[in-house]
C-alpha cells in the first residue's frame, strides 16, 4: 500500500514552473528520498504534500483517499529553513506546537515529557530558545516533529546545518521511527545518507522527475560491471591471468594483500573471471562494485541536461 | 441517518479549526501580556495622558508667578489709572518729565516694559507702543488693547454729553452665555455642551488612531518575527495561513484592549489624585471641564471624599454634571469598541500583508506609505471635524472606511444621524472582510517567500494566484 501518490502534480509561481507534471508513489514504511540539485522543485513538492502551497494541476492521494486539511495532524514536517520562537519557553513552545496539531495540552504535555526524558532535555523546559545552542534547538525542532507520532514524516534538508554527532543520532532515529511502522520522506544532498537509509529514491531535476525507483535496482541498473578482488599473491601473475574481455583499472595494497578494479567488457561473466585467477592467486574477497548515488546522480542530471540540450 | 453523521463530522470539522485560531489567539495575547513592555506601557501611558491633560495647567501656573510691572508714558493723559491690574500684571504711570530718560534705562528700574501712549490716539489708533526686552505674550497684549479701547469708546460716550450716560451703560452691561439645546426626534429636547463633545470626541478620535497604529504595526512585527525565526513554516504546516494570520490578528486586539482598560482605569486614577493636590489653580482653566468631569466619576464612586473646590464652584460643577448627563456613555464606549475593532482589522490585516512581504523592518517602508497616509489625513479632518461636525468633509471622512473609525469618532459626541453611523458602519465590515481576504492572499504567499526584493506588481501577483 501506498501512503503518498502524486499524480501529474504540476505548479508554477508567475512564469517560473516549479514542477511539471510530477508523479511519485511513496510506499507505506518506507524511507523515501527525494533527490536533485537547488532549485529543481524539491521543496516546492514537499509543501504541496504538505498543504502549505496548492497545485495548479494534479492530485495527491494520502492512503489511496484524496488528501485533505484533516490529513494535517498524520503528518509530521520538518522545514529545511526552521526556527523556533526566540523569546518562548521551550517547554511552553512544544506544548503550542503539538497542540496546533490537534493533541490536547494534556496529551501533549505527556508526550513532550516522554521525549524530553529519552534526550535528556528536561532541564531546559524553562529556558528560552534563545538561550539554547543550535544543536539543542535542532534537538527540540526534532521532537515537536514527531510528538504526535504522525503516520508519515517528511524531512526537508534533515542533515544541513547538524554536527556529526547530531546527524547520527538523527539517523538512529529516523530507522527507528520506520521500525515503529512510520513512513519517511527526505529530501537531500547528502548521497551517503540515501544509500544509508533510503529505500527509494525519486530524483527530480528542473521540476522534472528523471529516475524514480528501488535504491539497490538503481545502482544496479547503473552498474558498469565493475568488480574488486581482494588476493594474496603477485600482481604480474594477475596481469598475466586477464584476457582481452578483462580491462585491469588500478590495484591497490591492502594490509598483506592487494585489491584490484576490473572492469569486464561485453558478456564476459564472473565465472569466467574467477577461472582465470583462482589457478594464479589466493583470493580473499571478491565482489561487484555498484556505483554509488552520488555517481548515479551526477550521471542522470548531466544525461537529462545534454538531452534537453539536443532537443533545443 | 447518514446525513446527520456527515453534518456531525462537519461541524466537528469546523471546531476543530475554531480551536487552532483560538490556540494562536491565546499564544499571541499571553506572550504580550507577560512581557516587560506591556507593564511598562501600562504605567507609562497613563501618566502621559495625565500629563496631556495636567500639564498645560501646570505651565500656565508657573508662567503667572512672575509679577510684570510696566512703565505707561501717556502723552494723551486720558488713561492714567485707567488700565486694570492683574495678580501678575501691575502699571506704574510716569510724569511726563521722566519719559525721555526712562527709555534707556527701564528696565534697571525694575520694569517689564515701558508703553507709549501718543496724544493722537483718539484719531490714530495704531499710535500705542509697548516696549521691552522680551516678547511680550498675547494675553497680556490682548489685555492692554482691550483696556484702552475700552476706555477710549467711554470717553468718546462721555464726549456726546448724554445725560445719565453712567447709568444708562450699567442698565445695557449684558453677559450672554450660550445654552445651546439639541432637539432630538420625537420632539424631546436636551441641552448640550459642546465643549464637553469636542473634548470627548478628541480623546475617542485619537485614542482610536494611536491603538491602531501601536497594534497595527504589532501585527506587522510579529508577521516578521515569525517569518524571521523561520518557524512560519512550521506552523502552516499544521494551520491554514489565513487562519494563522487571523490568530495573531485577534490575540493582538485583546492586547489593546487590555491595554484600553488599565489605561482607562489608571487615568481616571492619576487625574482624580493630581485634581486634589492642584485644585485651585484648575478651577481657572481652560482644560477644568476634562478634569471636573473626570472629577465628577472619582466622586460618583467614592462620594465621601469632599474636595475643596466644590463648595464655592457648586453652580458650576452643577453645571458639569448635567453637561455629563447629556453624554451618553454607554453609547461612546460602545462606538469606541466597534470603531476601534473595525479600523484595527482593516489596518492590521494591511500591516500583516506588509509584514509578510518584509524580510526586516527596514524593507517595510514602502508599503507603510500608502497605509499611513490615510490615517494621518484621518488625523487632520478630525481636528476640523471638531470645530465643524455637520460639514461635508467631516461627513465623507466619517463614511470612507480608511478614515471612519477616526473621524466618526470625533463626530459621534455632537450626535450623528443613525442612517449615517449604519452606513459607516456596514462600509467598515464590509471593508475589513474584503482587506483581510486581500491580505491573507499575499501573506499566504509572502511567509514563504525570502530575499526577493517585492513590488506592487509582485504583490499583485499573489492576490491573483489561484488557491
Amino acid at each position: 500500500m501506498e501512503i503518498i501518490n502524486a499524480k501529474n502534480v504540476c505548479k508554477s509561481f508567475g512564469t517560473h514552473t516549479a514542477l511539471k507534471k510530477v508523479s511519485l508513489n511513496v510506499p507505506e514504511g518506507s524511507i523515501y528520498g527525494l533527490l536533485g540539485p537547488n532549485g529543481a522543485g524539491k521543496t516546492t513538492l514537499i509543501r504541496i504534500i504538505n498543504q502549505i502551497l496548492a497545485p495548479d494541476s494534479g492530485e495527491i492521494f494520502f492512503k489511496g483517499k484524496k488528501l485533505s486539511f484533516d490529513d494535517i495532524s498524520r503528518i509530521g514536517y520538518l522545514p529545511e529553513e526552521r526556527g523556533l520562537y526566540k523569546k518562548m519557553k521551550v517547554g511552553d513552545q512544544a506544548i503550542y506546537l503539538a497542540r496546533l496539531k490537534g493533541l490536547s495540552r494534556h496529551d501533549a504535555l505527556l508526550k513532550i515529557k516522554y521525549w524530553f526524558e529519552k534526550f535528556e532535555m528536561l532541564e531546559w523546559w524553562n529556558k528560552k530558545v534563545e538561550e539554547l545552542s543550535k544543536g539543542m534547538q535542532q534537538k527540540v525542532q526534532f521532537i515537536t516533529t514527531i510528538l504526535h507520532e504522525p503516520e508519515l514524516l517528511i524531512f526537508d534538508e534533515p542533515f544541513s546545518g547538524f554536527d556529526p554527532i547530531n546527524a547520527n543520532t538523527l539517523k538512529n532515529e529516523i530507522l527507528e521511527l520506520k521500525s515503529k511502522g512510520s513512513t519517511i520522506i527526505f529530501s537531500t544532498h547528502n548521497m551517503g545518507s540515501v544509500e544509508e537509509l533510503c529505500d527509494y529514491i525519486t530524483l527530480i531535476n528542473k521540476s522534472q522527475c528523471i529516475l524514480e525507483g528501488q535504491v539497490d535496482e538503481i545502482r544496479s541498473r547503473y552498474k558498469s560491471g565493475t568488480f574488486e578482488v581482494q588476493y594474496d599473491g603477485n600482481s604480474e601473475d594477475l596481469k598475466n591471468a586477464l584476457n582481452a574481455s578483462f580491462e585491469l583499472q588500478q590495484i591497490k595494497p591492502n594490509h598483506k594483500s592487494q585489491v584490484a578494479t576490473i572492469k569486464m567488457a561485453g558478456n564476459s561473466g564472473n565465472n569466467e573471471l574467477l577461472n582465470l585467477l583462482i589457478p594464479k592467486l589466493h583470493i580473499i574477497a571478491y565482489r561487484e562494485v555498484l556505483p554509488g548515488m552520488n555517481e548515479v546522480f551526477i550521471s542522470v542530471v548531466e544525461n537529462s541536461i545534454k538531452k534537453s540540450n539536443e532537443q533545443e | 441517518m447518514k446525513f446527520s453523521f456527515q453534518l456531525s463530522k462537519i461541524q466537528l470539522k469546523k471546531a476543530m479549526n475554531k480551536n487552532k485560531i483560538l490556540i494562536i489567539i491565546q499564544r499571541e495575547y499571553l506572550t504580550r501580556i507577560q512581557k516587560k513592555s506591556f507593564l511598562i506601557m501600562s504605567i507609562l501611558g497613563p501618566f502621559l495622558f495625565a500629563a496631556m491633560i495636567i500639564l498645560p495647567v501646570w505651565f500656565t501656573t508657573i508662567e503667572d508667578k512672575e509679577i510684570k510691572i510696566i512703565a505707561v508714558a501717556d502723552s494723551s493723559h486720558s488713561f492714567i489709572g485707567k488700565i486694570p491690574e492683574t495678580p501678575t500684571l501691575k502699571f506704574s504711570y510716569l510724569e511726563s518729565a521722566n519719559i525721555k530718560e526712562i527709555k534707556t534705562n527701564f528696565q534697571n528700574k525694575g520694569y517689564w516694559g515701558i508703553l507709549y501712549i501718543s496724544h493722537v490716539i483718539a484719531v490714530a489708533p495704531n499710535a500705542v507702543e509697548l516696549i521691552s526686552y522680551s516678547q511680550p505674550n498675547l494675553s497680556m497684549k490682548l489685555h492692554i488693547e482691550n483696556a484702552l479701547n475700552k476706555e477710549l469708546e467711554h470717553q468718546k460716550l462721555m464726549s456726546h454729553n448724554i445725560p445719565k450716560i453712567d447709568e444708562i451703560l450699567r442698565s445695557v452691561k449684558t453677559n450672554i452665555s450660550i445654552h445651546t439645546i439639541k432637539l432630538e426626534e420625537g420632539g424631546k429636547s436636551k441641552e448640550s455642551f459642546t465643549e464637553l463633545a469636542m473634548v470627548v470626541g478628541y480623546v475617542g478620535g485619537f485614542l482610536i488612531y494611536l491603538f491602531i497604529f501601536l497594534f497595527g504595526t504589532q501585527v506587522m512585527r510579529g508577521v516578521i518575527e515569525e517569518k524571521t525565526n523561520r518557524i512560519v513554516e512550521v506552523i502552516v504546516s499544521s494551520v491554514k495561513p489565513f487562519e494563522l494570520m487571523l490568530g495573531k490578528i485577534f490575540g493582538i486586539a485583546g492586547v489593546g484592549l487590555t491595554q484600553f482598560l488599565i489605561w482607562i482605569v489608571l487615568t481616571l486614577g492619576i487625574v482624580g489624585f493630581a485634581q486634589l493636590s492642584l485644585a485651585p489653580q484648575l478651577s481657572k482653566s481652560p482644560t477644568e471641564k476634562v478634569l471636573a468631569q473626570d472629577i465628577m466619576k472619582v466622586q460618583k464612586s467614592a462620594p465621601q471624599v469632599q474636595s475643596p473646590i466644590m463648595d464655592d464652584k457648586a453652580a458650576k460643577m452643577e453645571d458639569i454634571f448635567k453637561a455629563i448627563k447629556t453624554i451618553n456613555f454607554g453609547v461612546i464606549i460602545g462606538m469606541f469598541i466597534f470603531y476601534f475593532l473595525g479600523g484595527y482589522l482593516l489596518y492590521a490585516s494591511l500591516f500583516a500583508a506588509i509584514g509578510s512581504a518584509a524580510d526586516n523592518d527596514t524593507d517595510t517602508q514602502q508599503f507603510m506609505l500608502p497605509v499611513t497616509i490615510p490615517l494621518i489625513l484621518a488625523i487632520y479632518v478630525m481636528i476640523s471635524t471638531i470645530n465643524n461636525p455637520e460639514s461635508q468633509l467631516s461627513f465623507w471622512f466619517s463614511i470612507i472606511p480608511f478614515t471612519s473609525p477616526v473621524v466618526m469618532m470625533v463626530r459621534i459626541p455632537f450626535g450623528v444621524p443613525y442612517w449615517e453611523v449604519f452606513l459607516s458602519a456596514a462600509l467598515l465590515v464590509a471593508t475589513f472582510i474584503g482587506t483581510t481576504w486581500m491580505a491573507g492572499k499575499i501573506y499566504r504567499t509572502g511567509i514563504l517567500m525570502y530575499g526577493k526584493k517585492i513590488t506592487y506588481g509582485e504583490l499583485w501577483k499573489w492576490i491573483n494566484y489561484k488557491s
